[in-house]
């Protein structure tokens, strides 16, 4: 568990924050910039000092400013990717890596060189100097060089922002491949809610230095405030369900959410995968009554449980389709021509089309 | 271009007290250097005022200042004789210390230089990682500022070979001892018929200064090319 409780006023800006998440796991400290992100994770790091805060990893106390105590950050064991990556520019990729490793306790040591190089792709870079790198490639060293430290807790404050698209998709597999291999808790601070849908496990929705919502993805992706950060067409419930069955071409799946059954198009995956997807509340359609002769193969029953105002006079509706719920922007002359409220049964209709590239593997079953 | 005796006790006299100089002072530089980059104190201003002082006072001023405090009857002058048995006043070490305190701003300005130019964000990863102060300013601090470091104490090395006013206030002209190429230079001019030996001195300065200034762009370019510049 990490346990996060923070206060910072500076220059007409104040950072009050508090969330707990379990470890290990990926959280996503998400909102727009300005918010706060950065200056927690330099908080929670130590190398910001706070007005007031409690930073509690795995049981240990790191940071108590009633109690007096701040444990240096060279002592706390908290990797810290940069955005900029800061690579010591006088050392070769190899000395880089080995830094922090050096200035580990031996009876710490619990991933290696070659693991690292290995899991990272680092083989060739190894005798080159930082100013050789590309800026892809120097975030992935700059990430072994983190986890080389033995980190009991990893932070990430935005490593992707300052790559192109192109550098963003070399790197993201690299992470999710962190994710899955090493059970280290990662903070990983982001604007981009696609890197979020990849990555995070837990989020802590963020906005003008408050926590506004915080839990697993699916729980977050359903919270009206969201909407507000990533837009009438980002918005839409994340759900992560187990594929039943692949079709011939394996670019098609189906996959169980709730009580009923998805088709999806998704990346190469096998029956028993967990898979997430994102079903956004623009291509999500409802009706009262079974429909019949539609185009459209995915029907899920559900129960609507709540009904809230959105901009353009639109209304976000959330439906609980048994065990999971999804979200449906639909316009307020639907909403009071089907009357619809709280409780109301629907079908819920989602094109299968439309959960294309927000499709991601997890991990296998 | 053969060199008389006297002439060779001068070169070897102010290379020496140059060089000598230089080792004294560099660690101070460095320290002073980093004090006024990252120290955060009151008096902050008074040091970095006082490190600049010898650049604007008159070199004879700054000369009989260490004469006041470090001559024979000097309360640190008296101090090291009585104690340590050093006489400074009218030796080699105390033209050295004279040049140390001239050539000194030289020195800490170009170190600061380098200083402000390393990015603190680096040194906040190696906390990150786990090194301390001291091992965060000798494997990512230090080996960062060396062309800036090279280049402060060969500026001071060729900038000492010539310093006059305050080594023959303090340490005065005594030839083999404290009478460098600037200050044989002083004495064959006043001699009757010494221009000859002026112009031959004058023209040992200018080769020696251009080696100098030489050698410190060399040097730099060669530690910015090892710090991956």
């Amino acid at each position: 568990m990490l346990k996060v409780r923070i206060a910072k006023r500076r220059d007409g800006f104040a950072l009050d924050a508090q969330f707990e998440v379990p470890t290990p796991g990926v959280v996503a400290l998400f909102g727009r910039s300005g918010c706060g992100k950065t200056t927690a994770v330099n908080i929670i790091s130590g190398l910001l000092a706070a007005d007031s805060a409690y930073i509690e990893l795995d049981g240990q106390v790191l940071t108590d400013t009633t109690a007096g105590i701040a444990i240096p950050p060279e002592q706390r064991r908290i990797g810290y990717v940069f955005q900029d990556g800061r690579l010591f520019p006088h050392m070769s990729v190899l000395r880089n890596l080995e830094y922090g490793l050096e200035r580990t306790r031996a009876s710490r040591l619990a991933i290696t060189v070659d693991q690292i190089v290995s899991l990272l792709g680092l083989h060739q870079l190894l005798q080159r100097q930082p100013y050789q790198l590309s800026g892809g490639e120097r975030q992935r060293v700059s990430l072994g060089r983190a986890l080389l430290s033995q980190p009991a807790l990893l932070l990430l404050d935005e490593p992707l922002a300052a790559l192109d698209a192109a550098r963003r998709e070399e790197v993201l597999p690299y992470l999710e491949r962190l994710r899955d291999n090493l059970s280290i808790p990662m903070v990983y601070v982001s604007h981009q809610f696609d890197e979020v849908l990849q990555l995070a496990t837990h989020v802590v929705l963020m906005d003008a230095g408050h926590v506004v919502a915080q839990g697993p993805l699916s729980q977050v992706s359903l919270v009206p405030q969201l909407r507000a950060i990533v837009g009438p067409d980002s918005i839409g419930a994340v759900v992560d369900g187990v594929v039943t069955s692949v079709d011939a071409s394996g670019a098609m799946a189906v996959i169980r959410v709730g009580s009923g059954l998805l088709n999806v198009s998704v990346p190469p995956v096998n029956v028993g995968d967990r898979v997430r997807v994102q079903l956004l509340a623009r291509d999500i359609i409802l009706a009262t009554e079974e429909p019949r002769g539609l185009s459209v193969r995915n029907q899920l029953r559900g129960v609507i449980t709540s009904v809230v105002d959105d901009e353009d006079d639109a209304r976000l509706v959330t439906v609980d389709v048994g065990g999971s719920n999804v979200l449906s922007r639909v316009t307020r002359g639907a909403v009071e021509a089907l009357s619809l409220q709280s409780g109301s049964s629907v079908w819920v209709l989602v094109k299968a089309v439309s959960t294309r590239g927000h499709a991601f593997r997890l991990g296998s079953g | 271009m053969h060199l008389t005796p006297a002439e060779l006790d001068a070169l070897r006299l102010s290379l020496s007290v140059a060089a000598r100089s230089v080792l004294f002072s560099l660690p101070f530089a460095i320290l002073i250097a980093w004090l006024l980059t990252r120290g955060r104190f009151a008096g902050r201003w008074l040091l970095d005022a006082l490190v600049h002082l010898p650049l604007v006072l008159p070199p004879v001023a700054v000369g009989y200042v260490l004469l006041l405090l470090f001559g024979n009857n000097g309360p640190i002058g008296g101090w090291l004789e009585n104690h340590v048995g050093i006489q400074l006043a009218f030796s080699t070490a105390g033209a050295a210390l004279a040049t140390a305190v001239m050539a000194f701003p030289l020195m800490v300005r170009s170190i600061r230089l380098a200083l402000e130019n390393v990015d603190p964000g680096l040194e906040a990863a190696a906390r990150t990682l786990g090194a301390k102060p001291l091992d965060r300013f000798f494997t990512i601090t230090l080996p960062l500022i060396i062309p800036g470091v090279i280049a402060g104490a060969v500026t001071a090395f060729a900038a000492g070979l010539g310093e006059f006013g305050a080594v023959i206030t303090f340490a005065s002209n005594i030839p083999g001892i404290t009478r460098t190429i600037p200050l044989a230079l002083y004495t064959a001019i006043q001699s009757p018929g010494g221009d000859d030996q002026a112009l031959r001195l004058a023209v040992m300065s200018f080769v020696l200064g251009l080696t100098g200034l030489l050698l410190a762009e060399l040097l730099a370019r060669r530690a910015r090319h090892l710090v991956g510049r």
